[in-house]
């Protein structure tokens, strides 16, 4: 059972990778991936208020968001959205944990309901001036994949384009002794029925699969190593080389997604 | 919208541990919510805790996973023979063919608590399995590993839609091929950071139980719940069967916290909920708030339920039995909505002396019987996202 999707915006945003189009080249591996530092861009689409009290995990999703969005020429409070994160707000879970162990413990109202997972969500629909429905997931390893899979799915079913947001920043200390990892990382896709100006693709679940990571240029397979949405590398990879292929991307536990590109 | 089947179902709250329990609790209205003796958390609270999960430890070859919510979730997979329907459509379907898309808003983030109590003089955290206990997919792994299934696996982290939404996304992916059936739901426990975190919002009830839909309601009462649902695509062989008949979502793109006054974001989930089951609202015999018992959700809910149905259908929240299980609430209160139907019960609103007379939609305070086919069962949260759920007899 395979279900399809078209492409019609695509949104990316990572250490030397400053949005979709500035990284084709290396992406397609037709110059060498230069490693850069990534500073979330503050999200211009909120007002001031909001704005201020975004954290980087939030302003990487929306700055994305709004990249893939405008590719496609959708209006962006059209879209029904999936964003996806393994660590979400983590970085605001954790100031909020300290403050909980200190000897006056007091934690701020806005911590709080900026710690919830899906705060990208919520913040891309103050954003955007969006009622439509909004799902966020996690998955650990497997977000993009997870994301991915039910972005496709809930295109074929809805008959309605999909903007998938899948964004992760490292856990701040001492989580990260638990799950390393040191590279921040987001990328959107804009979803459509049919084909879409970037081409389509279909996915299929196997529950049993034999897995081997899709190989990426070099410097690329660390920054995938380093960031759990960046398993969505390989796939911008053959987006931005425009040759059509098959990538196999690990879901739990011996489970796989097989997603065919045809740009 | 496709139907579903819901062949199983089961739940573990302050109320009731399985779902006989849960049934008496509901008809004698006897709630489960007890003044908070957990240390360390704000005073003068009252909690819905389930204290029977404390005991539990799930099998030894999935140990790793131990943990507040994988034991709350361990102690629901007991009750109800849930484990043997699922055991059932196995054989019926394929391990590969059955999905598991559960919701919670802080997994087990007490793992990381108590671990924080213990971090060493340089600030690092003694050992423990954050992938299995913490991290958000640890849920629907351990519920994929007991239960011996292989089909996607999805975690869902809406804050308090996040139980409601497991039936959406699950019905998607049924829908589209990509499973036969799902074991969907969702468990969230007692923890410091929801505790403290409602505090400062200074949403909690003090003093008592929440009172949802009083005139004088104070605020929210924290619970912890796990709540299990299997669906699968109904046939015509299911007619009269309890089934999830359609399901709607919405933002409010208002505010992170506060819901839209006028509740368009709710009114915007209900629409979509109705029309999705093909129905109007005079279809509709029972409505299970979100009702939380503050002023601005339970305000706006009203207003939403009132827009839509008038004061002609009964409507009522039963945290004032569990307490506001958060990412489990929608997956709890979609169990509850089942026994309704089941029962032809009308649960009122415990613990409500007036009911706010700004109301003006049809709360009601005191059980009634009458036949419930269909049941709208409303989850709101912050971030702006809404979810409902009409659940009822298949046609």
């Amino acid at each position: 059972m395979t279900v399809r999707a078209g492409i019609a915006g695509v949104g990316l945003l990572g250490p030397g990778l400053a949005g979709w189009t500035a990284s084709l080249p290396a992406l397609a591996g037709t110059v060498p991936y230069e490693p850069a530092p990534l500073v979330p861009p503050v999200p211009a689409l909120l007002p001031a208020t909001e704005r201020r009290r975004t954290g980087p995990s939030v302003r990487l999703a929306i700055a994305v968001a709004a990249e893939a969005v405008q590719e496609s020429g959708l209006a962006p409070e059209s879209l029904d959205s999936v964003f996806a994160s393994s660590n979400g707000e983590a970085q605001v879970i954790v100031s909020i944990l300290d403050a909980l162990h200190a000897p006056d413990g007091a934690i701020s109202p806005t911590q709080f309901h900026n710690s919830v997972h899906n705060a990208a969500a919520g913040y891309w629909g103050i954003a955007a001036g969006s009622g439509r429905p909004s799902v966020s997931l996690g998955g650990h390893d497997f977000v993009f994949a997870t994301g991915l899979m039910q972005a496709v799915a809930q295109v074929a079913v809805q008959k309605a384009p999909v903007l998938l947001v899948v964004h992760d920043v490292p856990l701040p200390p001492p989580l990260t002794a638990l799950r390393p990892g040191e590279e921040s990382f987001a990328m959107a896709l804009v979803l459509v029925p049919g084909d879409g100006a970037l081409g389509g693709l279909s996915v299929a679940y196997r529950a049993e699969a034999t897995m081997a990571e899709p190989p990426l240029p070099a410097g690329l397979d660390a920054l995938r190593a380093g960031n759990p949405a960046a398993r969505a590398l390989p796939l911008l990879g053959v987006l931005a080389g425009r040759q059509a292929a098959t990538l196999r991307f690990a879901l739990p536990e011996t489970a796989a997604l097989d997603v065919a590109i045809s740009p | 919208m496709t139907r579903f089947r819901i062949t199983a179902v089961t739940a573990a709250s302050a109320m009731g541990v399985g779902l006989a329990a849960t049934r008496d609790a509901l008809r004698l209205r006897r709630g489960g919510l007890t003044p908070c003796d957990l240390p360390g958390m704000p005073a003068d609270i009252w909690i819905g805790r389930v204290p029977e999960a404390e005991a539990i430890e799930p099998p030894a070859d999935l140990a790793a996973f131990a943990c507040r919510n994988t034991r709350l979730a361990e102690l629901a997979l007991r009750q109800d023979g849930f484990s043997e329907a699922v055991d059932a459509a196995r054989a019926r379907h394929g391990a590969g063919r059955i999905a598991v898309v559960l919701g919670t808003s802080t997994s087990g983030i007490e793992a990381t608590e108590r671990a924080w109590a213990q971090r060493g003089p340089d600030g690092a955290l003694p050992a423990y399995d954050f992938a299995r206990t913490h991290d958000l997919h640890a849920l629907p792994r351990y519920l994929r590993a007991r239960l011996g299934l292989a089909g996607p696996c999805v975690s869902i982290s809406t804050a308090c839609t996040s139980g409601a939404r497991s039936f959406l996304d699950a019905a998607t992916l049924i829908a589209a091929g990509l499973a036969d059936a799902a074991v969907v739901g969702g468990a969230d426990t007692l923890c410091g950071l929801t505790l403290h975190g409602f505090a400062s919002l200074e949403l909690l009830a003090r003093g008592g139980p929440t009172r949802p839909c009083a005139e004088d309601r104070d605020g929210i009462s924290i619970g912890e719940a796990a709540a299990f649902s299997l669906i699968e695509r109904a046939g015509p062989e299911d007619s009269g069967a309890i089934g999830l008949l359609g399901a709607g979502a919405s933002a409010d793109g208002h505010h992170m916290s506060s819901p839209h006054p006028e509740g368009l974001g709710a009114l915007a989930a209900i629409e979509a909920a109705l029309a999705s089951a093909g129905v109007g609202p005079g279809a509709i015999d029972y409505v299970n708030m979100h009702g939380t018992g503050t002023r601005a959700n339970d305000a706006m809910e009203d207003r939403a339920i009132a827009r839509v149905f008038g004061a002609a259908v009964p409507c009522s929240s039963t945290k004032g039995w569990t307490g506001h299980t958060l990412g489990a609430s929608g997956a709890l209160e979609a169990v509850i909505s089942a026994i309704c139907v089941e029962d032809g019960l009308i649960p009122g609103c415990l613990g409500v002396e007036r009911v706010d007379a700004s109301f003006t939609s049809g709360v009601v305070v005191a059980n009634g019987a009458a036949r419930v086919d269909r049941v709208l069962s409303n989850s709101f949260g912050f971030g702006g996202s809404n979810c409902a759920l009409v659940i009822g007899r298949l046609p």
